[in-house]
């Protein structure tokens, strides 16, 4: 059973099947039902399951996201939407401090089937406040679950997974990803939420890559073979875990890796991935592991610059060129 | 008031009194590590609350909440061996002071960061409003919580879904060591409850039948979905803010003020009282004899000798439980990985 869906309707899909197959499971955030979501990911569900399942709630993303919290710990399976990542900055305390901690200190008693989605990444010059990724804030706290679909599929699986999980997931999508299409197949029985995937198989260099900055790689990866380079691209689909093991037998195979993320270069998601690949491949490494990843800027509005903050194949293709020649 | 009934109030509070002098005990001798909060002064409040909520119902508590457990059932035993790290302790020795947690006593767990608890209990609330269970939330806070933005988020959503929650204020006056008129600009707590709707009343918190009463009368509208409430206890704490705070700040006179109104020794007075004379219930006068002779009711409520026999039977207990926690095991490491993966099911992670 497969069809074509956007990434927002993929999701969409993911939350109705739940929301059908499991009365435990209901909705919360800022225009999620009678408006039906900033991102449309909603559309359609406050009027098929009504307000107590799909609840609009006040502008308050540290008390709604507790909310969260506290259903959470008597069994059902809520779904907090935030309406961006930014706005998950004041709901930390509930996710640091309280989703990730209870079942820990309690020795071990409480379940914590709580969902928490949010877009990140940079869209459209929406300046400095609306385009952060910070998903390297929330990699440093146990207890995380961090998926990062980067396709349609992805978005209805992990969506699905991460809602029938007793864990807490924060399942972190991308606003410019929320309309592109691809094929998804219902039918199918998924990978692991967090395994990596390889989405292209090459010899030359791995490109390691999550959310959106696959799609990037993917195209790279296109350029490099007319260059007569064959890339192998994967995508991480987890940054909490991480599969290392689909990381190293790439490496392995092609002794060579390229990590490109979004975020910020300083600290982000590649500098515990070049970590790692360095502990454990280091005498399958041609060359040091490279990394392209945004600027230490903060967005500036301006679109020229704002464009030149961030990864693009063109970058891509010649950091891959030069680790090559290395 | 029943003799029964009240003997449970006197029991629970003395039992109260008992454990948290005994960690202080344990706490200077080394036996007990990290932060220590402790209770005295206050136990009117949970014992008068705790007494009034119903098994089915759930109890969200902050960092100063041994006693919030004890009354609700988790034994002395395991809160004393959560205080000693301890494998027997309620939290396996992963929560310790701050974080205790009974799955099966609905008691929700000590939050140690101030207005955590209002989000967690409007959402256990939702789950029971959503549910349309006969159940209620009650949720701890001190004063120093009211001025988290929590506190306003929380009680609008809670006030716009009548969501069923009793909120309850343990206004010891003090935010470890800044008064009430230095942190709060409206130092009534319950008055800033009118900014949400929400039907609230300060309540004398240092007498336990009062606490009691205006519990037993709020869980009952709660109950029944009309909403929640917030009661404002009046109460004061004795010791300092924790075992690591001398509690210097306050004046001396303030404090042997309040020491006459131990709430132990206001229960055990009300219950010693006889029947007045006609002499003495002139001296109240008229309009008064009916107020005076509902108190009345609760004279002889204990002799001496059943006062001493649970003073002995509360020592006993915390006696019992020093020696069960000092000689339960320490947890290994790799239970504290088994706490940190205990919802995973058999998942295969990747």
């Amino acid at each position: 059973m497969s069809e074509t869906l956007l990434y927002h309707q993929a999701l969409n899909r993911a939350l109705d099947e739940s929301m059908a197959a499991d009365d435990s499971v209901f909705i919360l955030g800022e225009d999620v039902g009678l408006y039906g979501g900033s991102y449309r990911v909603t559309e359609g569900l406050y009027a098929k399951y009504g307000e107590w399942r799909v609840r609009d709630t006040p502008i308050s993303e540290g008390s709604f996201t507790g909310l969260g919290v506290g259903a959470a710990l008597t069994g059902m399976r809520p779904v907090v939407e935030i309406m961006t990542i930014n706005f998950a900055l004041l709901a930390l305390d509930a996710i640091v401090n309280m989703a990730t901690k209870i079942p820990f200190m309690s020795g071990g008693q409480f379940p914590m089937p709580l969902v928490i989605r949010t877009p990140g990444g940079v869209a459209r010059q929406l300046a400095a406040q609306h385009s952060q990724r910070l998903e390297q804030m929330l990699m440093n706290v146990p207890g995380m679950r961090i998926a990062v679909p980067s396709t349609p599929q992805d978005a209805y699986w992990q969506l699905k997974q991460a809602i029938q999980s007793d864990e807490a997931i924060f399942l972190l999508e991308h606003e410019l990803l929320y309309f592109s299409e691809g094929t998804v197949d219902t039918r199918m029985p998924p990978p692991p939420m967090h395994r990596a995937l390889v989405r292209r198989e090459g010899d030359a260099i791995t490109l390691l890559a999550y959310s959106r900055m696959v799609l990037l790689a993917e195209q790279a990866a296109h350029r490099l073979v007319e260059m007569g380079i064959d890339a192998e691209v994967i995508d991480l689909r987890s940054l909490r875990p991480i599969d290392w093991r689909t990381c190293i037998q790439s490496v392995g195979k092609t002794h060579h890796a390229l990590v490109i993320e979004e975020d910020h270069r300083f600290s982000g998601a590649g500098a515990e991935i070049v970590a790692q690949l360095t502990e454990h491949c280091f005498n399958d490494l041609d060359a040091p592991v490279g990394r392209v990843a945004g600027l230490d800027l903060p967005a500036p509005y301006n679109g020229r610059l704002e464009a030149l903050t961030l990864p693009d194949t063109d970058r891509i293709v010649d950091a891959a060129v030069r680790l090559l020649e290395e | 008031m029943d003799r029964a009934r009240f003997h449970a109030l006197l029991r629970d509070m003395l039992l109260a009194r008992e454990f948290e002098e005994r960690a202080a005990r344990e706490y200077t001798e080394g036996r007990i590590a990290g932060f220590l909060h402790l209770y005295p002064g206050e136990e009117a409040v949970a014992v008068g609350v705790l007494h009034a909520a119903d098994e089915a119902d759930y109890v969200v508590s902050t960092y100063r909440e041994h006693v919030h457990a004890l009354v609700r059932g988790l034994s002395a035993r395991s809160i004393m061996s959560e205080l000693f790290g301890r494998r027997d302790g309620c939290s396996g020795g992963m929560g310790g002071s701050m974080h205790l947690f009974d799955r099966e006593r609905r008691f929700m767990g000590g939050y140690a960061i101030v207005g955590e608890t209002y989000p967690v209990a409007i959402g256990i609330a939702y789950a029971i409003a959503l549910r349309q269970l006969p159940e209620a939330v009650i949720c701890f806070f001190g004063d120093g919580a009211v001025n988290q933005g929590t506190f306003h988020e929380s009680l609008n959503m809670a006030a716009l879904w009548k969501l069923p929650v009793l909120f309850v204020c343990e206004n010891n006056r003090y935010q470890i060591g800044t008064e009430i008129h230095r942190h709060s600009a409206v130092s009534d707590v319950y008055r800033r409850a009118c900014a949400h709707d929400i039907p609230a009343r300060k309540v004398d918190g240092m007498d336990v039948l009062a606490v009691h009463e205006a519990t037993l009368e709020a869980l009952r509208r709660i109950r029944a979905g009309t909403g929640p409430e917030l009661l404002e206890m009046k109460t004061y704490r004795f010791r300092g803010h924790s075992m690591a705070d001398p509690g210097s700040y306050r004046p001396r006179a303030e404090l042997d003020a309040y020491r006459r109104l131990d709430p132990l020794r206001i229960a055990e007075h009300l219950a010693a009282q006889t029947y007045p004379d006609q002499a003495q219930l002139d001296a109240v006068g008229k309009d008064h004899i009916e107020a005076f002779s509902d108190r009345l009711q609760q004279q002889n409520l204990i002799t001496h000798e059943e006062l001493d026999r649970l003073r002995q039977s509360v020592q006993e207990e915390i006696e019992d439980a020093v020696a069960f926690a000092a000689s339960s095991p320490e947890p290994v490491l790799q239970e504290a990985w088994d706490a940190l993966n205990c919802n995973r099911n058999g998942e295969v992670m990747i």
